[in-house]
């Protein structure tokens, strides 16, 4: 048990690559943090770093009260999980467990101990004398687990444990995860280009984008107060949408084209008139209007049925969409009694949930 | 799956296999089958006259004092050359998965030796063994006080052959062991390195058990070359001597046949070969298939 502080962490590599520009957090005791971005954000060299699988270039590390530096990987006193897991393919489930364990010299009953312990935690019990290439794909990843908590450590390190898992096993590990982690109390750094994976189980998430931290907060926080449009394009599912605008003269409404216009909110009255932003709305919060005056005409181009909701994509009124949805503005709508495709329907925006950014930086105003 | 090919004419597989078919009968069914002949034959110092005489060539063999010491020469040489050229392969390819910089011309510089022919290793060596002349002969007799002289010195004339061949066959292995090495996920490497093993305990648990079937392979592939492929180098050094010191199985059959003209005796001994060599291949291949594989 023990809290992991990352200060000033830059990783620069023998070629000049910089891949994390200087990243500082702290994770208190016990917490669940979560790194994720896209690959290529230093998500993974930053565990790795934490591991002591990779140098420093320059900032601390410092888990407990140690900084670790300078420290083996053996001697930080941390378990990792990998995405491949790693396991030594020439070892039986029992050997793999216990093989952190002998190399640091536990007494054999001891030893014998823990894995049976780690074992009836994970349903491993009849497994021990298997090879690992015996064991499905859910069963290999709860002995890269249980390699983990037998050492007893003071972190657990999760390197996109899940991607090799099926959709379904993802689902049911991703809580088994989370349970064990809650019942063993130990801190833990879960890497994850998954941002469903990353909502779902973080405590506090790390959102990184090209080498830098973005935001670091409660899924919610970063669900409701994105503090960049590539942090409000990255959490949620589907993705934000996003349309470039200017503030009207009167401060008080966002003129997205000719015929286009969305009531500001609260927050937003703020923002000087005729500043070009970015909003960002998302499809859960464009709701059918019968305000004329302030509202999308939104034609609908595509229908996806999801069951419990449906989405709709489609263009509204001369209006460039700038997210993910190639050009379309996507809406979530409840239920699966849509107009039909082809129609045109008017949509307005809860001010309360429109999120203005700089259209130049991309920071949130 | 095998996949089944239906051939609408009834010649045209023949015609298809007839090259390889050839191949075969020419350069090997038919010489094996004439040593099997005449390794049951007898003929007179002037070839005047052959006798068919049973198994009385082996029979003669085996109460053959020098052939028997041949035997046992071969398996020294045999288990020297395999575990040096394996070690040192082993050992070379272990550095050279960890060099960073110049790895490429590292390598480049490791696999010339397998082009240098068997005869030029075996002179390459002789020259710097040579008790007058060559530069380790001149190190050991001044540095370490040995006299060496692998003309006179049975010994050390079988360690020349032994160095010359393992020399040798090092490139090839390193190969072998160097893809074998980079076969190994490194993430198994790091997750053992978290689990507290040091570099050492690593490469003994983790690396060596790995690369197993790489190591088996190479060994079955080590002793036939070391039973078989090293008459160039022994011709071209020692020629067998001195008093039958490097007298190899293959190098006595040579010997035996065309500088002794023992026709029949020396054919005896390449059925013997023959029969060691195919069985060597069946343990190979019961063993490749099965068991290490990961």
């Amino acid at each position: 048990m023990a809290e992991l502080r990352i200060s000033g962490v830059e990783k620069v590599y023998p070629n000049g690559f910089k891949a994390i520009h200087g990243i500082d957090l702290d994770v208190p005791d016990g917490e669940f943090i979560v790194l994720v971005g896209p690959s290529g954000c230093g998500k993974s060299t930053l565990l790795r770093m934490i591991a002591g699988l990779e140098t420093v270039s320059s900032g601390t590390i410092q888990i407990g009260d140690r900084v670790v530096n300078e420290l083996e990987p053996a001697d930080r006193d941390i378990a990792m999980v990998f995405q491949n897991y790693a396991l030594y393919p020439h070892m039986s489930v029992y050997q793999n467990m216990s093989y952190g364990l002998r190399n640091r010299g536990y007494p054999k009953d001891a030893i014998e101990e823990r894995v049976q312990k780690a074992a009836g935690i994970l349903q491993l019990d009849g497994l021990l004398d298997r090879r690992p290439r015996q064991l499905s794909g859910g069963q290999r990843q709860r002995v890269a687990m249980g390699r983990a908590i037998v050492r007893e450590p003071s972190a657990f390190l999760f390197d996109e444990p899940l991607s090799n898992l099926d959709a379904k096993l993802r689902v049911q590990m991703r809580v088994e995860i989370k349970q064990l982690q809650r019942r063993l109390g130990t801190t833990s750094v879960y890497v994850t280009h998954d941002q469903i994976e990353a909502m779902t189980m973080a405590d506090r998430l790390v959102v990184m984008n090209a080498g830098v931290a973005e935001q670091v907060g409660t899924p919610i926080e970063l669900y409701e107060r994105p503090s960049s449009v590539f942090v409000g394009g990255f959490i949620g599912s589907p993705s934000m949408n996003f349309m470039p605008a200017t503030v009207e003269p009167d401060g008080r409404h966002l003129r997205l084209s000719d015929e286009a216009r969305l009531a500001l909110p609260v927050e937003g009255r703020r923002v000087e008139p005729g500043r070009p932003v970015t909003v960002g709305v998302r499809p859960e919060h464009l709701t059918l209007s019968a305000d004329a005056d302030s509202a999308l005409a939104f034609k609908i181009v595509l229908i996806e049925h999801l069951g419990a909701d449906t989405l709709l994509y489609g263009s509204a009124s001369s209006v460039e969409a700038t997210g993910e949805g190639g050009g379309l503005l996507t809406v979530r709508w409840s239920g699966h009694h849509t107009p039909p495709a082809g129609e045109v329907i008017r949509l307005a925006a809860d001010p309360a949930h429109l999120h203005l950014f700089d259209a130049a930086t991309g920071r949130r105003i | 799956m095998i996949k089944r090919v239906t051939f609408r004419h009834k010649w045209l597989p023949y015609a298809l296999l007839a090259p390889q078919l050839l191949i075969t009968l020419v350069f090997f069914i038919w010489p094996a089958s004439q040593a099997l002949y005449q390794s049951v034959l007898r003929q007179d110092a002037f070839g005047l006259r052959t006798e068919f005489i049973g198994f009385e060539n082996f029979a003669d063999l085996f109460a053959d004092p020098t052939y028997l010491s041949s035997f046992h020469i071969t398996l020294v040489f045999c288990l020297a050359v395999a575990s040096i050229s394996l070690g040192f392969a082993l050992m070379l390819a272990v550095m050279a998965d960890r060099v960073i910089k110049g790895a490429t011309t590292y390598k480049t510089l490791l696999i010339w030796p397998y082009a240098v022919a068997p005869a030029i290793a075996g002179v390459l060596w002789y020259f710097m063994f040579n008790p007058s002349i060559g530069i380790n002969a001149w190190i050991l007799r001044t540095v370490f006080g040995y006299d060496w002289n692998h003309t006179l010195d049975g010994g050390d004339a079988l360690l020349l052959v032994i160095i010359a061949a393992a020399w040798k066959q090092v490139s090839y292995n390193f190969l072998f062991f160097l893809a074998g090495l980079q076969a190994i996920p490194r993430s198994l490497i790091e997750a053992a390195a978290i689990d507290g093993a040091s570099p050492l305990k690593r490469f003994w648990t983790i690396v060596f058990p790995l690369l197993s079937p790489t190591t088996f392979f190479l060994l079955v592939v080590n002793v036939v070359y070391a039973f078989f492929d090293t008459f160039g180098t022994i011709h071209a050094t020692t020629n067998g001597g001195p008093a039958g010191a490097t007298n190899t199985l293959v190098y006595k059959v040579f010997n035996d046949g065309f500088i002794g003209l023992d026709l029949g005796g020396s054919a005896a001994q390449s059925v013997i070969l023959m029969i060691i060599v195919v069985s060597l291949t069946v343990v190979q291949f019961r063993y490749i298939e099965r068991r290490v594989e990961y």
